[in-house]
């Protein structure tokens, strides 16, 4: 499959998209569905706009506050759960049950307990991130093959060494597909927050259009934070392929 | 007798390993009791079946793991839960690091014993140009053949100019033409050092081929049948597969080993057929 | 029960025994979250009641709508994308994009079009779970070996017997994963839409009861959901646990 026919390919995929949007815009009339073209130029409109970087500040505020948080825990849960046997059997079932829930349900506890402000956005993004990066660091950790340790200690190297010249190495790739997928649905938790009770954020910007029958703006907002995950995750993917690629 | 004394690199008395036993299992009985004087610059071998506890005897001879009774002396000194300097260890399994290159592989150990750049330098490029492998020295080992990759952890352990130098079945996992012209590079290898050379391995052929000394081991828990002595010349190469010693030397040990294989299948669960 | 598993209930029950400890004690206020036997009571006496029993209908009748057609079109998407392998090439960097960009960002928009019924939230599950469910069953027909397709002709199979006899069991073990991810998926989703903004069902109940401050109310319909999400997760996860000896080659 040559590179130019797959780029045609691409494109005869998007023109699809478009068609098929600018069809449903027929349907639903411009108060639900706004055409394609008119979305973009009011695109170009509405970034420079405060109402639209106050509200898209708050909510990469509250990402990245909630992203260290589940990078940072679900870490430590990780190397912990890998390198504990125990810990690991004991609590792997735990974290995959509690991943495939609807943590939407905790979502009112989350705000009972940290109240409306912003931490209970981003406790709720963290609670989502941590799970994708404790497992695969778990698993990372755990898929290091045992002759390594051995090696290390024939080439005499200390723990610390050990550690960070070849566990780390060894077991980078697959962590950081738990970081990639932590972004993700990260993300979604802070976004899920943000709609559901918040003054503040892209989030509750999309339901106020919604409740205000602005549907170019709900639109094109939906539409750039689709374009940031997007171009976000392709650049993770980028970066992960590198790594895999050397194992 | 002092003569002898310092001709003797490693020694294991009375060495035994008994793993104790997982849950309610009873212990394993893995190894011993095990006597053996590793002469110096000597090559010996050993063969045993599967499961026997060769693995296990290496691992205690480097001080990757401690004897239940006995003693282990590497070069006058006891042997305790490291692994002393001066001993090198190739494994069975790919030890090769994936994310770094084939000279970064070989440079890894050296590097972190404090050695000066230049000195680091010299004796990687001088151990890849040994191992044939100066032209993949950029290349990452997941782009390289198995033999390739026990190759580039040959290379690791031989800048570290070990004195005593064990394989743990290195060439498991290589078809049989390789391992002979592998086992070629392990000869150039041991005269080249002039280190003292342990090999384990369960291909008869391999250890009558590649030693001066083939101690035949038993099935669990390994101790020695035999030890027998090959005789070669320290020029040798796998061209010896030809002589008619070596097939004298490879019958006797199958003549030893026979019996003590069939029981290591026993051990598996698998019975044995009546004899024919 | 294996060792571990003892371990682990042991656990499980040790954190709702101290939950219920600092509950009782007054550690944690009953404002913020009330005890696990009371929740528990609570749910018993709704459910008992049955004044949520029109609301559980018509949720899980919902997630069970959304399953099912997620399953039944990822399938079929599936297998007429398999066929066609320069169509698959290019929905490639669709489907590995996916799952990375916030789809439910679009529910809104889907209510501004459809209105406040069931639609918009089917929609949401299905364009949520479904892709998974493609993604499952591309990977199972990759998996067939091609040996199969020759045996097949060897004995003269006609298309259909030969899909249902040889390709589909052979398939099954990942088709099992799409189903259980789209069930995952379907169940997220649905209560998702449903708490946001919808005018019925559990999750829409649920955000009443905390903005009624109606704790007990609010705590014993999010466990009712959590338990059956769990239940079903759960024997899903054991099934596919099963299933996935096969996906290794029989070679544990």
């Amino acid at each position: 499959m040559t590179a130019t026919r797959r780029a045609t390919d691409t494109l005869i995929i998007a023109a699809v998209v478009l068609v098929v949007w600018k069809i449903l815009h027929e349907i639903a009339g411009s108060t639900a569905l706004p055409a394609p073209l008119a979305t973009m130029a009011y695109l170009v409109h509405l970034v420079p706009t405060t109402r639209f970087t106050e509200n898209a500040a708050a909510t990469l505020q509250a990402f990245s506050l909630a992203l260290l948080l589940a990078y940072g825990i679900g870490l430590a849960i990780g190397v912990w759960m890998g390198a504990h046997r125990l810990s690991g059997a004991v609590g792997e079932p735990i974290l995959v049950v509690i991943y495939s829930l609807p943590k939407i349900t905790l979502y009112p506890v989350v705000l009972l307990i940290f109240g409306l402000g912003i931490s209970g956005k981003v406790a709720f993004g963290a609670m989502h991130g941590i799970l994708p990066v404790a497992l695969l660091t778990m698993g990372a950790i755990r898929a290091i093959p045992q002759v390594y340790l051995r090696a290390a200690r024939t080439l005499h190297l200390s723990s610390w060494q050990t550690i960070t010249t070849v566990l780390l190495p060894a077991a980078l790739p697959e962590v950081f597909t738990g970081l990639r997928i932590g972004f993700t649905v990260t993300l979604l938790g802070v976004l899920l927050g943000e709609m559901f009770a918040s003054k503040l954020g892209l989030g509750s910007m999309i339901m106020s259009d919604m409740s205000l029958a602005q549907s170019e703006d709900m639109v094109t907002v939906a539409i750039i934070l689709f374009v940031f995950a997007a171009i976000a995750n392709a650049l993770l993917l980028w970066i992960e392929h590198r790594l895999h690629r050397r194992v | 007798m002092n003569a002898v004394a310092r001709d003797i690199h490693a020694q294991l008395s009375a060495v035994t390993r008994i793993f104790p036993g997982a849950g309610n299992q009873p212990p394993v009985n893995a190894l011993g009791p095990i006597d053996l004087d590793l002469r110096k610059g000597e090559f010996f071998a050993i063969v045993g079946p599967s499961g026997c506890g060769k693995s296990t005897f290496l691992e205690v001879l480097a001080g990757l793991q401690r004897p239940t009774a006995g003693t282990v002396t590497f070069e006058g000194k006891p042997v305790s839960g490291e692994v002393a300097e001066g001993i090198g260890v190739v494994f069975q399994e790919d030890a090769s690091f994936p994310w770094l290159t084939v000279w970064d592989n070989a440079a890894f150990g050296l590097r972190r014993s404090g050695v000066a750049d230049a000195e680091v330098r010299r004796r990687v490029d001088d151990a890849l140009a040994f191992m044939g492998l100066k032209d993949f020295a950029r290349a990452y080992p997941s782009q390289l053949s198995g033999g390739m990759r026990q190759r580039v952890c040959i290379s690791r352990t031989l800048v570290l100019q070990p004195r005593l130098i064990l394989l743990d079945e290195p060439f498991g996992a290589l078809d049989a033409q390789t391992r002979l012209l592998m086992g070629d590079e392990v000869l150039r290898l041991w005269r080249s050092t002039g280190a003292t050379v342990l090999l384990i391995t369960h291909a008869l052929d391999e250890a009558a081929m590649l030693a001066d000394r083939v101690g035949a081991m038993s099935a669990r828990p390994g101790r020695f049948i035999e030890i027998i002595d090959t005789g070669w010349p320290r020029e040798r190469d796998s061209k010896i597969v030809a002589e008619p010693a070596f097939g004298e030397i490879t019958g006797r040990l199958w003549d030893r080993l026979r019996g003590e294989s069939l029981k290591a299948l026993g051990h598996a669960g698998m019975t044995t057929t009546a004899a024919g | 029960m294996t060792r571990v598993g003892l371990i682990r209930l042991a656990v499980i029950v040790a954190m709702i025994g101290a939950l219920e400890l600092a509950c009782q004690t007054g550690l944690i206020r009953h404002q913020t979250i009330i005890a696990p036997s009371e929740m528990a009571t609570s749910l018993y006496a709704l459910l008992a009641s049955g004044a949520i029993n029109a609301d559980i209908e018509r949720t899980l009748g919902i997630i069970v709508i959304v399953i099912a057609v997620s399953i039944a079109l990822g399938f079929a998407l599936g297998l007429v994308i398999h066929a066609l392998p320069r169509l698959r090439e290019a929905l490639d960097p669709l489907f590995a994009t996916y799952y990375a960009v916030p789809i439910f960002i679009f529910y809104p928009v889907l209510i501004a079009i459809f209105g406040l019924s069931p639609i918009p939230i089917v929609l949401i599950g299905v364009a949520t779970a479904v892709v998974a469910m493609i993604i499952a069953t591309l990977n199972g027909l990759d998996r067939v070996p091609r040996v199969l397709t020759k045996v097949a002709r060897v004995h003269r199979l006609d298309a259909v017997t030969a899909a249902m006899t040889l390709q589909l069991p052979a398939a099954a073990p990942y088709l099992f994963t799409g189903v259980k991810l789209s069930v995952s998926y379907g169940f997220i989703a649905v209560i998702a839409a449903e708490f946001i903004l919808s005018p019925a069902g559990l999750g829409r109940d649920i955000a009443d009861a905390y903005s009624d401050f109606n704790n007990r109310r609010m705590y014993a319909l999010i466990l009712f959901l959590l338990i059956v999400a769990t239940v079903v997760n759960t024997v899903l996860h054991a099934l596919d646990v099963r299933w996935a000896e096969r996906r290794s080659g029989g070679r544990t």
